[in-house]
């Protein structure tokens, strides 16, 4: 039986209140596939079920695993290659003169999902500058989701998903396979560090960035709350650093002392009055 | 601008053609690696090859192999279509000239991200 619209609203208020996140409408279909494998697991028949307990208990632990659930984190290798191809180009580069004297180069990935972005960062990092190696680089990965991180974590990718966007040298180069698993080599995932993180509550960071990826993710947050994340963020960006959002994403209207810069076909923010 | 599209099955050519077609190629086709490059060496207009690995008479990596031998192909934007994921022959394959691997089974999505990756773009029919 189709869920209630009730229902889809009471799962839509409980991840606006988690995450904040917004979900679209249309999309009960997401929400229940999503959430069967949480109901099953929480002993319940099925989803309604799972809602009613939400309702009645609020339990904490699963209302952050329904938020997690149906939070989405469909991407790629390469995601619209553009941003990585101007750090290729010039943004690398350029700090590494910047960053000669402390030899340190860190880069934030906001919303790392099921870590295609931070391994990318890495592959780029590894394939284009060698000098780096006795440099200290740092990706830090931070996700809303356990599993998500979980996932990031262990590397590992399956046949479809190395087919997309990933170029076959680089697929040759960084990755292992076994059967159809394939697993990203350790000179990769010694550059990463993952942490669970909620872009709405409370971050534990007190690193400055040199770079920060926070792509395809605001779409999912109110204006106020945009703002908010944006303005976070870069306080954590180091004066001459590089902010990136996803390619249908805008500051437009939201107020912050940015700078639009455009590097390789592709736009990244900096800090206005730098 | 022709793309030409080699594999020994034909249903695995109809599915390829009918994505290259929707990117404004006009298709030529192959069973096999000879008799592929009897066709590229026929045609003047071909700008993009899909190529299967394992195929009777002449496989898909001899054919990139004698394709690259010719200074006039330099340029042609060859891409594997195979159910071939061995690392080490898709590195020889590499090596050999290949611009691209697509690893069966794959979505049209996979192809078209796969051909932009290499500057393929979509094209108007002739």
């Amino acid at each position: 039986m189709p869920l209630t619209v009730t229902d889809i609203d009471f799962v839509r208020d409980l991840v606006v209140k988690q995450s904040g996140n917004i979900l679209r409408t249309g999309q009960s279909d997401l929400i229940e596939s999503r959430l069967a494998p949480i109901a099953k697991n929480a002993g319940l028949a099925n989803v309604e079920q799972l809602i009613a307990e939400l309702k009645r208990s609020r339990s904490p632990r699963l209302s952050d695993q329904v938020a997690q659930a149906v939070t989405v984190n469909e991407t790629s290798f390469f995601r619209d290659v553009h941003p990585f191809n101007a750090l290729r180009s010039r943004i690398i580069p350029d700090i590494m003169k910047e960053n000669a004297a402390r030899r340190d180069l860190k880069i934030w990935c906001a919303a790392s999902s099921s870590g295609q972005e931070p391994y990318t960062l890495a592959m780029v990092i590894r394939e284009h500058f060698p000098t780096l190696s006795d440099w200290n680089v740092r990706i830090l990965a931070t996700d809303i989701s356990e599993k998500m991180l979980d996932k990031c974590r262990s590397g590992q990718y399956s046949q479809l998903e190395v087919n997309r966007g990933l170029p076959a040298r680089n697929l040759v180069r960084f990755f292992d396979r076994s059967g159809s698993v394939w697993t990203t080599k350790q000179e990769l995932q010694n550059l990463i560090d993952f942490q669970k993180l909620n872009l709405t509550t409370a971050w534990p960071l007190t690193t400055q960035f040199d770079v920060i990826f926070i792509r395809n993710v605001l779409i999912y947050f109110d204006q106020k709350t945009k703002a908010e994340i944006l303005s976070r963020a870069l306080r954590l960006l180091r004066p001459n650093g590089y902010l990136f959002i996803g390619s249908a994403e805008t500051v437009i209207g939201l107020g912050l002392p940015l700078e639009r810069e455009e590097i390789d076909g592709t736009i990244c923010y900096r800090h206005a009055n730098r | 601008m022709n793309a030409l599209i080699i594999d020994d099955s034909r249903a695995m050519r109809r599915i390829l053609k009918q994505i290259v077609t929707g990117l404004g190629f006009d298709v030529l086709e192959a069973g096999n690696g000879q008799e592929g490059l009897d066709v590229l060496f026929a045609s003047d207009d071909i700008g993009l090859v899909l190529v299967d690995w394992n195929m009777p008479e002449m496989n898909g990596l001899e054919f990139v192999e004698a394709v690259r031998a010719k200074p006039e192909f330099e340029r042609l934007a060859l891409v594997m279509v195979t159910t071939e994921s061995e690392p080490a022959r898709m590195a020889r394959a590499l090596m050999a000239g290949v611009d691209e691997f697509v690893m069966k089974p794959f979505t049209p999505d996979i192809l078209v991200e796969k051909l932009n990756l290499i500057g393929v773009k979509a094209c108007v029919a002739s």
